[in-house]
């Protein structure tokens, strides 16, 4: 009575094939990053070094190292952060907590999800015409990292919502029904049980940035200056130009030192992306509704 | 004098009764009509809530009695489409007054949900955030004070023994009873002069019910409560004033005993009867 039909064992056979196949796939989706991981650390660690990492690059950049390069990546990514959290988080706010729900919202909404799908090199060629040339910044890294911070703006704005989505609504009502105005509201409970999202947003969107090359091209980034910058209107080396350059216009370059430069930019995201995760472990033990 | 006149000084007289009359009301409805868009909710309400007791709201689902309750303290309004008609005293001021501050409209008359909804920060801090919302924060209370204020509003809801022990813990942490007597704890410290409570006991189990009950005993004689309720037996234990509606409408209000013994009307014989809602 209970004994499979012909149908039943035709449906478990092409549920398990089409598991299996699956299956296959989601292993090739990890074999890349397998295969760059271990291709760079066996090609690029044995560049690595105390004077790789702290060191000028020297000799036409074929030997030394890559400090001002990744001094300049950090100086990018955080005046880029200093401009893009608080507009973005302000923005988020606005549209999720203040903003009526009308045509204006909603053209600000396809708008932001918009800019989020503009190429990168193409904001860099708006970084050029806005912040190098018309607001006469020059390249420097404020007109570089301001045009990263609007390229990242989108994605802060929306994991900005999404988090203060997130927060059941039934707290907002138990707030206003106390009589709270709405940045009480805001203020006091719905941005504390947001900020874990909010700053998983922001970190991934870090390690994004870091990696960044096209914007930074023509807006800040120089090509060779072996000094680290002292100001927001200096240029600087970045991780991600000197690797190209190093790799595609520099002669006679040993093998060993873009491997070595990509391991630590890698390195620095994988840091940085662990570090979110690791903040977002941390704030969730603590949220419990 | 002609007729028109006698009229309309007959009318002022009786105002003028009701507004001396209105010192025993904590509220009082006049014509009170309320559309959620096209859909008319209440039909001409006029009500008087006696001060100091409590008041059932009964009737089957979508009679108004929530709308009713959602307008004493005006967060209906937080709808776009709502739209008020007619006149809402508390304590003998227009709540739809010109000069009428929301948030103090909201800190005197207090509400209570059918779900709990403590906020998920401690105990402790759920009892002091109405307090913390309206005083000046740069002006401390001293700790002693703050833990009286603490103790009392607890107290006075019959929750402070399960929890003076762990007033620090999560608040999101409790059974839904404690959860609700929270909420109604919450309410206690800014004074409020009016309760109003939706369903509070509808997500809770007997034994739940029964201890909401015995507090709102508890309050009865400092507040002004309206409870709203699905629960015949309910409005029958734990009110002094019943008031039934039926489509919007209110049909009966009268003593609580009366209600349930003599029902003037038959639609609320039906009701109270299980004959329909």
């Amino acid at each position: 009575m209970f004994a499979a039909s012909g149908l039943n064992s035709r449906n478990n056979r092409r549920q398990a094939l089409i598991r299996i196949l699956f299956m296959l796939m989601t292993g090739l989706l990890i074999l890349p990053v397998l295969i760059i991981l271990t291709t760079l650390l066996y090609k690029g660690g044995p560049a690595i070094s105390f004077e790789f990492l702290f060191g000028n690059p020297t000799n036409g950049m074929t030997e030394g190292g890559i400090f001002p390069a990744l001094v300049g990546t950090i100086w990018l990514v955080a005046v880029a952060l200093l401009f893009s959290v608080p507009l973005g988080v302000a923005a988020a706010i606005y549209l999720s907590e203040f903003a009526a729900e009308n045509w204006f919202t909603r053209a600000i909404n396809l708008a932001i999800i918009n800019l989020a799908g503009v190429p990168s090199i193409v904001h860099a060629l708006f970084g050029v015409g806005a912040f190098v040339l018309f607001m006469d910044f020059g390249t420097s890294i404020l007109a570089a990292s301001l045009t990263l911070a609007i390229m990242t703006l989108p994605v802060v704005i929306v994991a900005t919502r999404e988090s203060l989505q997130a927060v059941p609504y039934a707290f907002r009502e138990a707030c206003w029904n106390m009589g709270a105005t709405r940045w009480q509201t805001i203020r006091r409970v719905v941005l504390p049980n947001a900020v874990s999202g909010i700053l998983t947003g922001v970190i991934l969107e870090v390690s994004r940035t870091a990696g960044e090359t096209a914007p930074i091209m023509f807006t800040g980034a120089a090509f060779f200056l072996p000094f680290l910058p002292e100001s927001v209107f200096d240029q600087t080396m970045a991780m991600s130009l000197h690797l190209f350059v190093i790799s595609t216009q520099v002669p006679g370059v040993p093998d060993e030192l873009p491997f070595g430069v990509a391991l630590v930019l890698i390195a620095m995201v994988l840091i940085m992306n662990s570090f979110s995760i690791a903040l977002r472990i941390y704030l969730r033990v603590n949220k419990k509704w | 004098m002609d007729r028109q006149a006698v009229i309309r000084d007959a009318k002022h007289s009786a105002e003028a009764q009701q507004s001396s009359a209105t010192s025993q009301y904590a509220i009082v409805t006049q014509d009170l009509n309320v559309w959620y868009g096209d859909f008319q909710a209440l039909y001409d309400v006029t009500l008087n809530i006696k001060k100091d007791i409590i008041t059932s709201l009964i009737g089957p689902s979508g009679c108004g009695k929530s709308t009713f309750l959602r307008s004493i303290n005006r967060i209906n309004e937080r709808l776009s489409y709502v739209r008020i008609d007619g006149s809402i005293t508390v304590y003998d001021h227009n709540i739809y007054g010109d000069h009428v501050e929301l948030a103090q409209v909201r800190k005197q008359i207090g509400m209570v949900f059918q779900r709990p909804n403590p906020l998920p920060i401690s105990i402790r801090d759920n009892v002091l955030f109405g307090l913390s919302i309206h005083s000046e924060s740069r002006k401390k209370l001293p700790r002693n004070e703050v833990d009286d204020i603490v103790e009392q509003a607890l107290q006075q809801v019959l929750l402070w023994h399960t929890v003076k022990d762990r007033l620090g813990r999560k608040a999101t942490e409790l059974s839904l009873e404690e959860q609700q007597k929270l909420c109604i704890a919450r309410l206690l410290p800014i004074k409020p002069t009016i309760l109003l409570m939706d369903e509070p006991c509808s997500a809770l189990d007997a034994k739940g019910t029964e201890a909401v009950e015995e507090l709102l005993w508890g309050l009865r004689g400092r507040y002004t409560i309206v409870i709203v309720t699905h629960n015949m037996a309910q409005a029958r234990r734990a009110s002094d004033e019943c008031i039934f509606m039926l489509m919007g409408k209110v049909i009966e209000h009268t003593p609580t005993a009366e209600m349930f013994v003599t029902p003037a009307h038959k639609e609320t014989a039906d009701y109270i009867e299980g004959r329909y809602g």
